[in-house]
């Protein structure tokens, strides 16, 4: 590494050499941490198993077969699919409009960072303990059924509220909205306010200034929001499992189900399909944004 | 809501605000959108302040209102009852590992955070290492992770294989603040140190770090919370002693008596603490530079 040709090409392996050295412990972490449980993870979806949680390295498909050839694998997919699409509707439709209001509609700054900051308070806190906080609520004899009883408009308390589809949908809304406020609301901070100025002086309508400006620039926070909201509800279990009462299975519950009773290589098959669906499904929304640079800059 | 008018930086956002609320008063999207937001607060701490309350009934209580008498029972009933678990114990295990993890979690999305300002071959590879290490299955994750230790013939245990695990799920959400952090630090801060003849550690020690620490009380307060609170991951990971989410998780499953909400009630005024002491001292490190720096400024 000596001579003149290389006085061009020192700058940048120093640049690299510094680089990696300050991002080497964060490497240290993931590598063990990330890379290698996902590999083992794959690797196990391969071998077979003695039934009692030893494993047998070897190489065979039959735990993909087996998963791929029961019908009760649709389902949990389907009954996945569906309690994401909700999840991201509801947390889409009020994370945009919170965030909307905060930076739009509330003119005292130091206020608007107050109000962020109150909505953010509770994603600091248990979420487990957020969830079960919804039977006072949600329950046979909760303040909801309560309250229509009293009203009159039922007579007999409604049962759907808790322990079911109903009742996971409100724990995700609950526990993710957070995961869209955030995004959007940083992306929309970011709108030059004198752009609307000159829309509004152009004359152009509220909704004109919400569908050709708003929502354009916003879309990057959108985005990432998404990526965040469909990966933990389908990386989840325990919300499907408390919530539903048992009612209602979910993939990664599935998955939970066979590691306890030490059926690791279908478990690992089953989690190696759904790492890859969701792969597949991030990268889609990563076509139409640049997260590194939404990230970064 | 009436400082608008009178704050002096507020200038040209009030101008846009006025040119989205017409200047006859406030707009009726006003409205509808300030009743969302308090609804969407009130659902969000609503059932949370429920369980405060129901967690102080007497002996006779249960999950729902009306409550039952007032007292403290149920708080003592949690931690002299052997049969709702190790709950002490756990609560210790818990608040040791979380300032383990927020320690590292500093240290390592810090200097994470210094080597992203500027690209170099193969950064991305470790970007999205960490973008992967945030979005894949926690649960997935901590069994690969139990699994690996139980080949390499290690004994997994809530300081090795679940403090891992754990940073594998913190240090995402560190680098991602640092991102945001890093972005309003003027590199020419740093370069004018060097010029004067400040090595990279003083540069770093005097000028970046008391720059940047509010953002860094930021990342130990993500460390430290997500710890507290981490489940998924640590659950095949943290060996035969629970931390304390894995211990409300079990509780969830078995005790249906209100020391579930006295639980929640303890867990979550530690969380409360932690957020306090991280924005106050956040305020406080603004205060003591004189009101709003130039980062602040811009921040918004």
């Amino acid at each position: 590494m000596a001579g003149t040709a290389t006085q061009t090409i020192d700058r940048p392996a120093r640049a690299n050499l510094t680089g990696w050295l300050y991002v080497m412990p964060l490497a240290v972490v993931l590598v063990p941490f990330f890379v290698a449980p996902i590999l083992v993870v794959l690797a196990a979806s391969f071998f077979s198993t003695d039934g009692f949680g030893g494993l047998t390295p070897g190489f065979t498909l039959s735990n993909y077969a087996e998963i791929l050839r029961s019908g009760l694998t649709l389902n949990l997919y389907l009954s996945t699919i569906k309690f994401t699409l909700l999840t991201l509707i509801f947390t889409l439709v009020i994370g945009f409009f919170v965030a909307y209001f905060l930076v739009f509609h509330v003119r005292n700054q130091l206020l608007a960072i107050g109000l962020f900051l109150l909505c953010t308070v509770p994603f600091w806190t248990s979420n487990i303990i957020r969830m079960i906080s919804w039977i006072p609520l949600l329950g046979k004899e909760g303040l909801i059924n309560d309250a229509l009883l009293a009203t009159g408009l039922i007579h007999q308390p409604l049962e759907v509220l808790l322990f079911s589809d109903l009742a996971v949908v409100i724990a995700y809304v609950h526990q993710l909205t957070i995961f869209m406020i955030v995004p959007i609301f940083n992306a929309m901070a970011r709108i030059d306010k004198k752009l609307i100025e000159a829309a509004v002086d152009a004359g152009a309508s509220r909704l004109d200034i919400m569908r050709l400006i708003v929502v354009p620039m916003a879309k990057n926070g959108i985005a990432l929001g998404s990526i965040f909201v469909m990966s933990i509800v389908m990386g989840d279990f325990f919300v499907v499992k408390v919530m539903s009462g048992g009612g209602s299975a979910s993939v990664v519950g599935a998955f939970y189900e066979d590691v306890g009773v030490l059926q690791y290589p279908t478990a690992a098959a089953s989690a190696v399909l759904l790492t890859l669906i969701l792969l597949a499904l991030v990268s889609l929304i990563l076509r139409t944004v640049d997260i590194r640079r939404e990230i970064t800059q | 809501m009436s400082g608008a008018t009178s704050d002096p930086r507020g200038g040209s956002i009030a101008g846009a605000q006025r040119a989205i609320a017409p200047r006859s008063g406030r707009p009726w999207t006003f409205y509808v959108l300030a009743t969302l937001f308090a609804l969407y607060v009130l659902a969000l701490y609503g059932p949370m302040i429920c369980i405060y309350i129901l967690s102080f009934q007497d002996v006779r209580g249960g999950l729902v209102f009306p409550m039952k008498g007032h007292s403290l029972h149920w708080f003592v009933d949690l931690f002299t009852q052997v049969r709702t678990g190790d709950v002490k114990g756990s609560f210790d295990r818990s608040i040791k590992l979380a300032i383990l993890v927020t320690i590292l979690t500093v240290v390592i999305s810090f200097l994470a955070g210094l080597g992203f300002r500027r690209r170099f071959a193969g950064d991305g590879v470790v970007f999205y290492m960490m973008i992967g290490s945030l979005v894949a299955p926690g649960l997935v994750l901590g069994l690969g992770t139990g699994l690996l230790f139980q080949a390499l013939g290690i004994a997994t245990s809530w300081y090795g294989s679940a403090l891992g695990a754990q940073l594998s799920w913190t240090l995402p959400f560190g680098v991602l603040v640092m991102f945001a952090v890093m972005s309003r630090f003027d590199d020419a801060w740093e370069e004018a140190a060097r010029d004067l003849g400040a090595s990279r550690w003083q540069a770093i020690w005097l000028v970046i770090i008391p720059v940047l620490a509010p953002g860094l009380v930021a990342v130990a307060l993500f460390g430290f919370t997500l710890s507290y609170d981490e489940f998924a991951r640590s659950l095949q990971t943290a060996g035969s002693l629970n931390t304390l989410p894995l211990e409300i998780w079990s509780m969830t499953l078995n005790v249906t008596s209100p020391s579930l909400y006295a639980l929640g009630t303890v867990t979550t005024i530690v969380s409360f603490i932690i957020i306090g002491a991280s924005l106050g001292t956040i305020v406080m490190i603004q205060k003591r530079r004189g009101g709003h720096s130039p980062s602040s400024e811009r921040s918004a």
